[in-house]
């Protein structure tokens, strides 16, 4: 069985929070403590959605330490290939439903000694966790919270409230921006930053950090990509010898999975390495999305990530 | 002929590298002895306004060249520990963006670096380059007392008075390589100490 270990659990509680931000409680199903876990973890969500098993990674957002449930905060996607609609419209107080282990490709760096934390938009859920992580032992942290207004700031309140010292909100709406360049500047030595938000939020974190001489290992980020529809295509398992066929709005490890195939995997989104697949032989042109391969890797024709990278030609054979 | 070439050894075993400038809001040079050399070969007018430079010169005089160089701030100090309480005031003041050099020997540039690590400073960003002694900071593991400038192996600890085999073990947390008893199955079995590179 690929993935993390599974957990049994009954949906405790749903609680909408703005227009589009929902969050779900999930208790074990026998009553049992679920395993603590570390502030930026995730879970993955198996939902059945009519013939069509969907598997979202979302992170945690409670206590860490607090085994008795875990919370997810859920964005509605009206665009998106329907994880998060299956969970605003399907999913109800009482449900039995599977999840995974906690995985964490988002931990916070010990060594530091300052935590400054960049969030955008529902970014802000695993920060919820290493807020909570770093309160229970007096961690120094700073939260800067860019928003599209205050009726969709989640959690800005909460946070405003219990934290005023540390928390600073942003609202797109009221234009106010990050000061990022200065915020950057005046940090004290030993300072890691941690960007959760849209694409362009980490890559402008990212290289502003590099521009301001800050070390790699200094600057933390995470970024799920959900798999991009694209054209269907055909791949041959030379393992399980079996001929696949990938549809135009599943991806390749989905399509794997519908057929039996028992590939491993972790995140869902590019990030963590775990679905890195050999190529035996292709003709055609791949079309890489993952964060894992680098450049080299991408353009050698040897290896793939399932997770969201497709392919566009006439063979592909996979070490699967 | 300051450089010496390292044997290849285990995992565990420092490897220096090279000093580049590297673009920062300001630079922390630490070195001693013929480390400054490290220092003179990367120096640039631009680099050295933000640059502070820290020598512990052990009877190698370098004071006119590096003053020559225009830092922002030169200091010379007659050991590490006197350079010490200046080193953490630095670190204390400093912010991201800060630039670490080490130059010189391995016992300069594992303490500093140790130094560097508690300020929150990731190994991985400190930039060394090994010049001159290549004489060790040793570990007892024994009785954990530290030797500093042994240059034969076996030695004998200072504290306990045991003859220790240097091994290429190093303690980055430590800032030293270990040392065990050389005649621990045979006592008083001691091998004539030579060179550790001989």
């Amino acid at each position: 069985m690929s993935g993390a270990e599974k957990i049994q659990v009954k949906v405790t509680e749903v609680t909408p929070l703005n227009a589009l931000v929902t969050r779900f409680r999930f208790e074990a199903v026998d009553g049992s403590l679920l395993p603590t876990f570390s502030g930026g973890a995730h879970t993955v969500v198996e939902m059945q959605d009519g013939g069509i098993t969907r598997l979202n990674p979302y992170s945690l957002m409670s206590d860490p330490y607090d085994q008795s449930a875990y919370t997810i905060s859920v964005r509605r996607d009206d665009a998106g290939r329907g994880g998060s609609l299956f969970m605003h419209n399907q999913v109800k107080t009482g449900d039995e439903m599977v999840i995974s282990y906690p995985v964490n490709l988002f931990s916070l760096d010990l060594r530091a000694r300052k935590h400054l934390f960049i969030a955008g938009g529902i970014g802000i859920t695993p920060f919820l966790a290493q807020i909570h992580q770093l309160e229970h032992f007096n961690g120094h942290w700073e939260l800067h919270y860019s928003c599209r207004s205050e009726a969709l700031g989640s959690y800005a309140d909460e946070l405003s409230h219990s934290h005023p010292n540390k928390t600073h909100i942003y609202y797109d709406d009221q234009d106010q921006r990050i000061g990022l360049q200065h915020l950057l500047e005046g940090q004290p030595l030993g300072t890691h930053v941690y960007v959760c938000g849209p694409k362009g939020m980490i890559d402008w974190v990212k290289s502003t950090a590099e521009a301001e001489s800050w070390p790699a290992d200094n600057i933390h980020y995470e970024e799920f990509l959900a798999p991009q529809p694209g054209k269907p295509f055909q791949v041959k398992l030379a393992i399980s010898n079996k001929t696949i066929e990938v549809g135009e709005h599943e991806s390749l490890l989905e399509a794997m999975e519908r057929e039996g195939v028992d590939a491993p995997y972790l995140c869902r989104g590019g990030a963590c390495g775990q679905c890195e697949t050999r190529v035996i032989d292709y003709q055609g042109n791949f079309i890489h999305r993952d964060h894992w391969l680098d450049d080299n890797e991408h353009a050698s024709g040897e290896k793939i990530m399932p997770c969201v990278s497709r392919f566009e030609g006439k063979t592909l054979v996979l070490d699967h | 002929m300051s450089k010496f070439d390292f044997p290849p050894s285990i995992r565990s075993r420092p490897i220096w590298s090279s000093l580049e400038a590297r673009k920062g809001t300001a630079h922390l040079m630490i070195a001693d002895a013929e480390g400054a050399e490290a220092i003179l070969d990367i120096a640039t007018p631009e680099l050295m306004a933000n640059s502070h430079i820290i020598h512990i010169p052990k009877g190698k005089s370098y004071s006119e060249h590096l003053s020559a160089l225009n830092p922002a701030q030169l200091y010379e100090g007659p050991s590490y520990e006197a350079a010490l309480p200046r080193i953490r005031r630095v670190l204390t003041d400093g912010h991201m963006g800060l630039q670490v050099y080490l130059a010189g020997t391995e016992g300069l540039m594992g303490q500093a670096m140790q130094e560097m690590m508690s300020a929150g400073i990731p190994h991985s960003a400190i930039q060394t380059e090994h010049h001159g002694s290549t004489a060790r900071r040793m570990q007892c593991v024994h009785c954990k007392g530290i030797t500093e400038d042994i240059e034969t192996d076996p030695y004998q600890c200072s504290h306990c008075g045991l003859h220790l085999f240097v091994r290429d073990h190093y303690s980055r947390r430590l800032a030293a390589y270990q040392g065990v008893r050389v005649d621990a199955e045979d006592h008083g079995n001691i091998p004539e100490p030579k060179g550790i590179y001989e």
